[in-house]
């Protein structure tokens, strides 16, 4: 018990950041690399690390994958330090970036690097910092989601700059390519990898680190994830089991979505099981069922109460996330809510919705329904960001009998000679999630 | 697999034949393509066994290693393949015409139209199947390495000459064949596999009689039934009526037959090269022919109906027309072909093992811009194409039931014209989300604005935002018209080009530096498995 005790999630976190930034700002290695859990603050990290380069003197270009990641850190930035001149590089597209960015005095944005010369901080997407030439590189960079980066977007911008700070989690979507690369699997430098793989096979010196505690996940959450998805590199929830709680004004009604509602308030957990079908993508009923859910959900007047605020917050629409494997079952959920009248709820699949957080999501399960089990639907990651994006409960709703799939489809991909072999493969992290699960289960046949 | 490939072999089932899944050719066919049906051996990585190649439907040559384990049978082998293959690429080599590329100038810097000779066509090799396509790429790679005596007079085991050229060749054929859409290397399951959809599973499709069973049954039976009979029927000596397309063979055939035919082969050497006298020698050597002759005899039986039924499938898709960007993709196949031409002439030495990094992520830079533009380009070729994509929800098709002309609030007002569109399908159309249609060849956009009335009256409201013209009224024929029927995509019609990488030598230090100085590559060490 001595040692549960002394932990205190605060201090552990703040230890591994500071060690992160005194070897970015005064180590002499080119390269320093971070793992970070789901919610273990990596964005602020990433805000915190720029705005200490920044005072520094050293001219910081950052490199972020999407558009909307771009636009979220320059406002965190502007909103840590308004005085800050920020460069907001983007693509010559009709809006190219969020209007918000418009409101802030201090950020300058252009579609030409040069226009962008000379202030502290210049941030935009890998696809466009690949088009940029300079003559003189950035001493500074920083990579953001540098494990979602493919190994040849990381080759394209890395002339750019001296020497970075790589940012990501681990244990989300690998990238991936339209086309087959097996022929370079196994190359360090294998095109289709992630940045991140190439990068330290051929500098293992660098200096490797962890940000220890997920405070978006709660504690229910965080011992799941961490042993399903993250085994080796275990880490924790920021809060304990009492500090966040959901409740409903409207007592349940009896239905099993109402059940497993409350099921998931209570533990964390829940798993809406629909009778064993094989079913095409968009099962109709497992659709309707996602969406009934959604809309139980913000019919019952659900508050949470968490560390954030003394008083309990409404559960509103933008506060629920439904996710899903597929983009065509997005649309199909999307269509459901529309017709049962439940506007503004994200709905998006398991590649749009990482880093993005919400307090309840309900997830239609990535084999719910499947004849086979492929190495998409089998991909850790997927599971992962599915299973790690709320801070309060999640809701997995299901076909039954994917226990008896994955027993009927063990994986069965190639090895690949010299490849890092992914632990845990998806075939046990699905099998662990599904374990864990089967103890908030509600049966139900709609 | 998509939807409607899904259905089309439910249909292709229920109907017991194969559905077209295509209206139009998607692969460019060659008027004289050179067919190649390899075999090779069991348990033997890389030994070929034998082979029929030409460009003669009635005229195959037959190629066969009597003792796939012998080296010196093994580069007679590939010194006869040479001899069949270099001249047919040769004969495409010198027919040229003018053509304009832009190149990097050296001392400037600047981009450049550069006049190069472009091949007027290019050789084409067809395989029966996707494992043929392997097999090609293997004796590629076993073969580039090798030196002739004339390299090299020290190297123990000297290739024939032209058995390293062959060599390049081939991998440049295999290399190729990665890219989607390209031509010159093509494995026949594939094209049929692009144009038909069969009743059974993609798997199974690899097996070229099983397949063609499906598409062209015979009178009085189902493909069900026929392709069944292709894959298991066995004569009384229980040997498969349909051999497999290779080039791995049957179980049965390699013991019941082979190997008995090559045991009786080499006692017959053996026993030639003890004869004590030139009258001995005389008989043991007819003795060894008359061996050889039952070894190409059985050779010959496994590969000629393969050997056939590639030419069926090549008169199955003749018969379709030639899509409209077919031409296009062959036209880089051209420049590829001639690209690797200038290379062997210029006396570059053969291609590497492995890829440097930015070789290898231009490559696949290179192979996803490919896809992506085979992809569109496929579906506005063919309406059938497109129907699985409106089915998907990436394309709409409808009628124009409204068009009221609007202009964008800037300073010089350009046309911004309101397009109402009724459509029966179901896009997934997001906020503002763009759409393409094709004017003229070319992808005009516009912007989705956003619904009017209910989801089920499938009134589109669409905003046009270019290709109008540069004037305040847009030009004529560029604002489509009430009672047009239109089809739009969500996908983008034309690719854009990727960023440029770094040069090899200017490779960053996430990468491992710059590669170095290509050094030239040696032949692969001889093992005990090369002496047998």
């Amino acid at each position: 018990m001595t040692t549960e005790a002394a932990f205190d999630p605060g201090t552990a976190a703040t230890r591994a950041t500071d060690a992160i930034l005194r070897d970015t700002l005064h180590g002499s290695a080119r390269g320093v690399v971070v793992d970070s859990p789901p919610g273990a603050g990596k964005s602020t990290l990433v805000v915190r690390a720029a705005l200490e380069l920044a005072e520094a003197g050293r001219p910081l270009m950052v490199v972020a994958q999407t558009n909307a990641q771009v636009d979220d850190l320059v406002v965190r930035l502007a909103v840590k330090n308004p005085e800050l001149p920020v460069g907001r590089l983007h693509s010559s597209d009709a809006d190219p970036y969020d209007k918000v960015l418009d409101e802030l005095p201090n950020v300058r944005k252009s579609a030409k690097a040069a226009e962008l010369g000379g202030l502290p901080v210049v941030i935009s997407t890998a696809a466009k910092w690949a088009h940029v030439k300079v003559d003189e590189p950035w001493r500074h960079a920083i990579v953001d989601e540098a494990y979602q980066m493919r190994s040849d977007g990381l080759l394209a911008v890395a002339g750019l700059f001296e020497r970075a700070l790589f940012v990501g989690d681990p244990g989300q979507l690998d990238p991936f390519s339209i086309v087959g690369g097996e022929q370079w699997a196994g190359l360090s430098y294998d095109p289709s990898a992630s940045a991140v793989s190439t990068l330290l096979a051929h500098n293992p010196e660098l200096p490797q680190h962890r940000l220890p505690v997920s405070w978006r996940l709660p504690a229910s959450a965080a011992p799941l994830v961490s042993d399903a998805f993250y085994p080796y590199t275990p880490f924790r929830s920021g809060t304990g089991h009492g500090d966040r709680r959901l409740s409903f004004a409207v007592p349940a009604d009896g239905s099993g979505t109402d059940r497993v509602i409350d099921e998931a308030a209570e533990s964390g957990w829940g798993l809406l099981e629909l009778p064993a079908r094989h079913t095409p993508r968009t099962d109709p009923e497992a659709v309707r069922a996602v969406a009934t859910v959604v809309r139980r959900l913000l019919d019952r007047g659900g508050a949470a109460t968490s560390e954030l605020s003394p008083d309990p917050t409404p559960l509103t629409a933008d506060r629920v996330a439904v996710g899903t494997a597929h983009r065509d079952q997005a649309a199909a959920v999307r269509a459901a809510l529309a017709e049962l009248g439940v506007p503004d709820v994200t709905v998006d699949t398991a590649n749009r919705l990482q880093g993005m957080e919400f307090d309840v999501t309900v997830i239609l399960h990535p084999l719910s329904g499947r004849p086979d089990a492929t190495a998409f639907h089998l991909e850790t990651g997927r599971l992962c960001v599915l299973a790690s994006r709320h801070r309060h409960a999640c809701v997995v709703v299901c076909r039954a009998g994917v226990g008896d799939l994955l027993d009927a489809y063990p994986s069965t991909e190639p090895v690949q000679l010299g490849t890092l072999v992914k632990f845990p493969d998806g075939w046990e992290a699905n099998h662990a999630v599904l374990a864990h699960l089967a103890e908030h289960r509600v049966a139900w046949r709609p | 697999m998509s939807l409607i490939t899904t259905l089309a072999r439910l249909e292709a089932v229920t109907t017991g034949r194969a559905r077209p899944t295509a209206t139009v050719r998607h692969r460019h066919l060659s008027e004289r393509p050179l067919v190649f049906v390899p075999l090779t051996t069991a348990g033997e990585a890389g030994a070929p066994l034998g082979a029929l190649v030409g460009t003669d439907r009635d005229a195959p040559r037959l190629l066969v290693v009597p003792q796939p384990r012998d080296r010196e049978l093994r580069f007679a082998f590939l010194a006869e393949l040479a001899d069949v293959v270099l001249p047919y690429l040769d004969s495409y080599a010198d027919v040229v015409e003018a053509a304009e590329r832009s190149e990097t100038d050296p001392e400037t810097g600047r981009r450049v139209k550069v006049e190069v000779e472009l091949c007027a066509d290019a050789p084409q090799l067809i395989v029966p199947s996707r494992a043929g396509v392997d097999f090609v790429r293997l004796l590629g790679r076993s073969m580039r390495f090798r030196r002739t005596a004339e390299q090299d007079p020290e190297t123990p085991y000297p290739a024939p000459p032209r058995v390293p050229l062959l060599g390049r060749w081939l991998t440049h054929y295999g290399e190729r064949s990665r890219v989607p859409g390209s031509s010159l290397l093509a494995a026949m399951t594939e094209l049929l596999g692009r144009h038909w959809a069969t009743g059974q599973s993609s798997l199974e499709d690899q097996h070229l009689g099983a397949q063609l069973a499906w598409i062209a049954p015979p009178p009085g039976e189902t493909g069900a039934e026929a392709a069944l009979r292709a894959e298991l029927a066995r004569d009384a000596a229980g040997q498969l009526l349909c051999p497999p397309a290779g080039p791995a063979t049957d179980p049965a055939f390699d013991n019941k037959l082979l190997a008995p035919a090559i045991e009786r082969y080499d006692r017959a050497r053996t026993a030639l090269a003890a004869a004590e006298d030139g009258l001995q020698a005389d008989d043991r050597l007819g003795a060894l022919t008359a061996a050889e002759r039952e070894i190409r005899e059985l050779v010959r039986s496994r590969t000629l109906p393969t050997w056939d039924k590639v030419w069926e499938g090549l008169d199955l898709l003749r018969a379709l027309p030639e899509g409209a960007h077919v031409e296009e993709r062959w036209t880089r196949d051209r420049w590829s072909f001639t690209g690797h031409r200038d290379r062997v002439v210029a006396g570059e030495p053969p291609q590497p093992r492995r890829d440097d990094a930015v070789t290898a992520a231009n490559k696949l830079a290179g192979r996803e811009r490919e896809q992506a533009r085979l992809e569109a380009q496929e579906a506005l070729d063919d309406p059938l194409v497109m129907a699985g994509r409106r089915l998907a929800g990436e394309a709409f098709a409808g009628e124009v039931v409204d068009v009221v002309m609007a202009y964008s609030e800037s300073k010089r007002p350009s046309p911004r014209p309101l397009v109402t569109v009724r459509t029966d399908d179901r896009p997934h159309l997001g906020e503002r989300a763009k759409v393409f249609r094709s004017l003229g060849g070319k992808p005009q956009a516009a912007e989705f604005v956003g619904r009017d009335g209910e989801e089920e009256d499938g009134l589109l409201v669409l905003r046009i935002v270019d290709k109008m013209g540069r004037g305040k009224e847009p030009e004529a024929g560029s604002v489509p018209e009430k009672g047009d029927r239109l089809c739009f995509t969500l996908f983008e019609h034309e690719q854009r080009g990727g960023a440029k990488l770094p040069d090899p030598e200017d490779t960053p230090w996430t990468h491992g530096g710059p590669p170095g100085e290509q050094v030239p590559e040696v032949p692969d060490s001889v093992t005990q498995e090369d002496v047998l």
